[in-house]
């Protein structure tokens, strides 16, 4: 097996080399060949995330490699490409929410952003024109100044993937940046967004254009005027992506809004990701209603978990979502539930086909499945806090955590991007992770999201994001949100501990 | 219970209309290397799907090979036998779809010409099929070289043949399609759904996804690649739980347990491989037998042991004792049972199938998992059906080395020496719920 070089993690001992040398570690298998037993190194289990570390002199190694995502040890640069109004900005954005989702810790470094922070007065599409000397000089230092701040996130303060949010639609300038990422050991990978449809352009100006900063000012006729001619400064001296010129670099070029791609040499496991996500998203108008299941069994007795069937109440509500379905007038509804009865006698009360997902079941509460809160302070006193701790890394025993269920929510996700008008009746901690998803929401953020019982979101994209719609069904339901009380130690008193558990029978 | 009376698959199938995937692309351009290889996939993940091989076809009309005369363009006789064929092909693929209630038929053939292609769009639309092209244009000679090499020369039609003028006459049937190739085009065939693999994956062209499994299907095509290497499937060693018979839980290695892990050490480091990756899932016996590796290693809570829920835990003995009857529904249908508050292995395969997508993505790798996961590993790479999946043979202190050839997978067992119990339970005869405690007992392997 190969050498690992020094500065790289190693768990256990030295890895050999050749012929093992005396002044092993002290561990007792420095020598394994020669010894016919072996003594399994000593491991302890990490008590949030339950995951099995091996420690060296009774103290937990530091830095399990635990597969959330392949974290690959180079960066990932990002590049867009593409002339203004071909959706750069809603990819960058788009896609930086994604991987920030599934644990990839992603920003994006939008130029104009850059260019506005240095102008503070855009006066017109002057500024962009190819023989402006001084504003060529601007937007040079910009770009250097974004991709400052790249080489700071990514190698100082943690950063995984950057966006590079720009039109870098000449090659030179594409060879800086390939340059760039060289010096630092990033791996660079360029996503172009090709469009000629005036109709998709235009839309795209009236969506994000018209409400820029930059056209503040103006009024629509001037703005989309003035635009248009920004766009002709570029259009001479750009030079798409090239399957001749630039074969040797990856990339995926992305031309009429998705109907076709062209992909070169995909690298590695996020890069194979992130084209696979780029090809399953679109921009076709849509609403995707979430809500939880009617109020069930276990809820009004304050019990977590389980797999009880509806209240009087919870029936009552899945009615009620039937008409409010009904007045919404959607084309091709489509209707997911869980593999848990509650989701699923709330969507029979709708009439219409629906498909069972088993990843949309509730978080699993392992040992702590059916307790109410105030039995899991009294049995499990140490988890119980250490939860209040950390609830989106916490894993119950024999259970998940919010972290899993992020991953398990994945591929729903991924769906949720390719369908148009879906309804999703799932449960709180899984509506809590799609909503973070939508909302762009931290993971300190999402489990604390509120997601009550008979409340639908309805979620509608427009410009970069997404707007919420809260609509109340106004059926009664029990309270179970709980807040993360004050005090979260681990020796704190049951009063503290409870004091945020929200009321029940 | 819902569960008996409705079962779902753990994720919606999303398949409504049949798809028919369409290979084009001249010989030895691995067309029927991706049809078999998509095939498998999509069978594993639970999309019944089909390959339909017109060489195959031809064989059977012709009884003989001769030569590549046989394929010139202006052979009339032989075009006509080639055109029967497609359209049996055609038909069997009806029958598949409709009757047979599959899913998804691969029609692995050139498909050269924009007639073919439009004889088989014309059979989609008449049908209610969707049509998805898979083309592979590759102009390395050394691939095709390899290409013929691997799968031609040993091919039926070449049964006795010289290897020099087998590979001779290969090149010139290269070259009757040659003649008459037309690629798919970018503007003519805007309107079609298809990828083009150009060099063995270095680069795709993907026009008109247009629904789940097409997306699905383009993914798994631009992550397999036909680099050599060799992936390692072996359990944990043997468990504190495995001596005494019980499923589940997370127990440590016992003694000869630990004797394993030093073992695969020793072994593996005797592979000589560069660069191996390691992966194990979260549960304590896989972990301690990778530490024992000396190397680095990853995680997968995907990898961890099929959830038995409430017979976590348990001896067989005590299933059959608490559950009699959940004991006898497993036994019925083992792929699609599920444990109460647990999974099925119908869940597991769900569940592995990015740990699949990686796997095909990287090359040496030594996976360290367990019983009911390796066999649903292991049914993927040797393309066992749903019913023989959850018996495949994984015993412990075992190592199995795959590696792909031609068009599929060697295998190579190698047991480590290192003693360990019998874990694996055969189907019983009786499997009747009113069955006697005996014959639902008979199979259970020995333990303390």
């Amino acid at each position: 097996m190969k050498h690992r070089s020094p500065s790289e993690q190693h768990h256990g001992k030295q890895p050999r080399v050749g012929v093992p040398t005396a002044a092993a570690s002290a561990s007792p298998q420095s020598d394994m060949e020669d010894k016919p037993t072996f003594t399994p190194r000593e491991l302890t289990q990490n008590p949030l995330k339950k995951i099995w570390m091996p420690n060296k002199h009774g103290l937990p190694e530091k830095h399990i490699s635990h597969r959330m995502v392949c974290m690959t040890n180079c960066p990932t640069l990002i590049v867009t490409v593409g002339l203004p109004a071909r959706g750069k900005t809603y990819i960058s954005k788009k896609l930086t929410r994604y991987l920030n989702w599934i644990g990839v810790p992603t920003r994006e470094f939008n130029v104009g952003q850059y260019r506005r922070e240095f102008l503070k007065i855009y006066k017109s599409f002057e500024f962009f024109r190819p023989d402006n000397e001084e504003g060529l000089k601007i937007r040079r230092q910009c770009a250097s100044a974004a991709l400052n701040d790249v080489r700071q996130y990514l190698t100082e303060e943690g950063g995984q993937v950057a966006v590079f949010d720009a039109t870098n639609t000449t090659r030179e300038r594409r060879d800086t940046i390939l340059e760039f990422a060289e010096q630092n050991g990033f791996k660079a990978f360029f996503v172009e967004s090709v469009c000629e449809d005036p109709e998709v352009i235009q839309e795209n100006i009236v969506q994000v254009k018209l409400g820029s900063p930059d056209y503040t000012n103006c009024n629509t006729e001037e703005a989309v005027e003035d635009f248009m001619k920004r766009i002709k400064c570029y259009e001479n001296s750009y030079e798409t992506l090239d399957e001749v010129l630039d074969r040797d670099l990856s990339f995926i070029k992305i031309m009429d809004v998705g109907q076709r791609y062209l992909v070169n040499r995909v690298l590695d496991h996020i890069q194979s990701r992130i084209v696979y996500y780029l090809m399953n998203i679109h921009i076709t108008p849509r609403s995707i209603y979430l809500c939880r299941h009617g109020e069930s069994e276990l809820n009004v007795k304050g019990r977590i978990g389980g797999d009880s069937g509806l209240t009087p109440r919870g029936k009552e509500f899945a009615k009620k979502l039937n008409q409010f379905i009904q007045t919404q007038n959607i084309s091709e509804l489509k209707v997911w539930t869980s593999q848990m009865k509650r989701t699923i006698q709330t969507a029979e009360a709708l009439n219409v086909p629906y498909e069972q997902w088993k990843v949309l079941n509730e978080i699993d509460a392992g040992v702590c499945e059916e307790m109410m809160y105030e039995e899991i302070q009294g049995n499990y006193p140490l988890e119980f806090a250490l939860r209040d701790q950390d609830k989106y890394r916490y894993r119950y025993p024999k259970g998940e955590s919010y972290e899993d269920l992020v991953q398990r929510l994945e591929p729903v996700i991924m769906e949720l991007e390719r369908q148009e008008n879906v309804l999703v009746i799932c449960h709180q901690a899984v509506m809590r992770c799609l909503l973070a998803y939508f909302l762009d929401k931290t993971a300190e953020e999402l489990p604390y999201l509120k997601c009550p019982l008979h409340t639908v979101l309805k979620l509608t994209p427009v410009a970069y994001g997404c707007k919420v719609e809260s609509i109340s069904l106004n059926v009664e339901a029990v309270n179970t949100h709980r807040e993360k009380p004050e005090n979260v130690d681990i020796h704190r008193t049951t009063e503290d501990a409870l004091q945020t558990v929200p009321a029940h029978f | 219970m819902l569960r008996f009376q409705r079962p779902h698959a753990s994720v919606p199938q999303f398949t409504n209309s049949p798809t028919v995937i369409v290979m084009v692309g001249l010989p030895a351009r691995g067309k029927t290397y991706i049809s078999k290889k998509l095939t498998r996939y999509l069978n594993w993940i639970g999309v019944t799907t089909k390959v339909f091989n017109v060489g195959q076809y031809r064989r059977e009309a012709t009884q003989s090979y001769n030569s590549y005369e046989f394929f010139k363009p202006d052979n009339l006789e032989a075009m006509k036998i080639r055109n029967a064929c497609v359209n049996t092909a055609l038909k069997d693929v009806c029958d598949y779809l409709n009757r047979d209630r599959g899913q998804v038929a691969v029609l692995d053939a050139t498909n050269t010409t924009p007639d073919r292609r439009e004889v088989i769009l014309n059979f989609g639309k008449e049908n209610g099929y969707k049509v998805f092209f898979v083309e592979s244009i590759c102009d390395d000679p050394e691939i095709i070289a390899e290409n013929i090499k691997q799968v031609k020369l040993t091919s039926p039609d070449y049964v006795g043949c010289d290897k020099e003028e087998a590979l001779a006459d290969f090149l010139k049937r290269i070259e009757c399609y040659q003649m008459t190739y037309v690629p798919l085009d970018d503007n003519k065939d805007r309107r079609l759904s298809y990828i083009k693999i150009f060099n063995v994956g270095s680069r795709y062209l993907v026009n008109r996804v247009q629904d789940h499994i097409q997306s699905r299907i383009v993914y798994y095509l631009m992550n397999i690649h036909v680099t050599p290497r060799s992936i390692y499937l072996s359990r944990h060693g043997e468990s504190e739980l495995n001596l005494v018979g019980r499923i589940g839980g997370d127990s440590g290695l016992s003694q000869r347990g630990a004797k394993f892990a030093s073992a695969l050490g020793t072994y593996m480091r005797g592979q000589c491989i560069s660069d191996l990756k390691v992966w194990t899932s979260h549960m304590k016996r896989t972990i301690q037998t990778a530490e024992a590796l000396g190397v680095q290693y990853e995680q997968w809570k995907a990898l961890n042991e099929i959830d038995a829920g409430v017979c976590e835990e348990m001896t067989y003995e005590e299933i059959q004792e608490h559950y009699p009857e959940e004991f006898a529904l497993r036994d019925q249908d083992k792929y699609r049972y599920r444990y109460p508050k647990g999974e099925s292995y119908e869940d597991l395969v769900q569940r592995l199938e990015p740990v699949i997508m990686e796997l095909e993505r990287q090359e040496n790798v030594l996976v360290i998992c367990h019983q009911a996961v390796m066999r649903c590993l292991l049914a993927y790479f040797l393309d066992k059906s749903a019913i023989e999946l959850p018996y495949l043979k994984c015993p412990l202190h075992t190592v199995l080395k795959l590696t792909p050839v031609a068009y599929g997978c060697k295998v190579e067992s190698v047991f480590l020496n290192i003693e360990a119990v019998n874990t694996h339970r055969d189907r019983p005869e009786n499997v009747d719920v009113d069955r006697d405690p005996e014959e639902a007992l008979e199979t259970v392997p020995e333990h303390i």
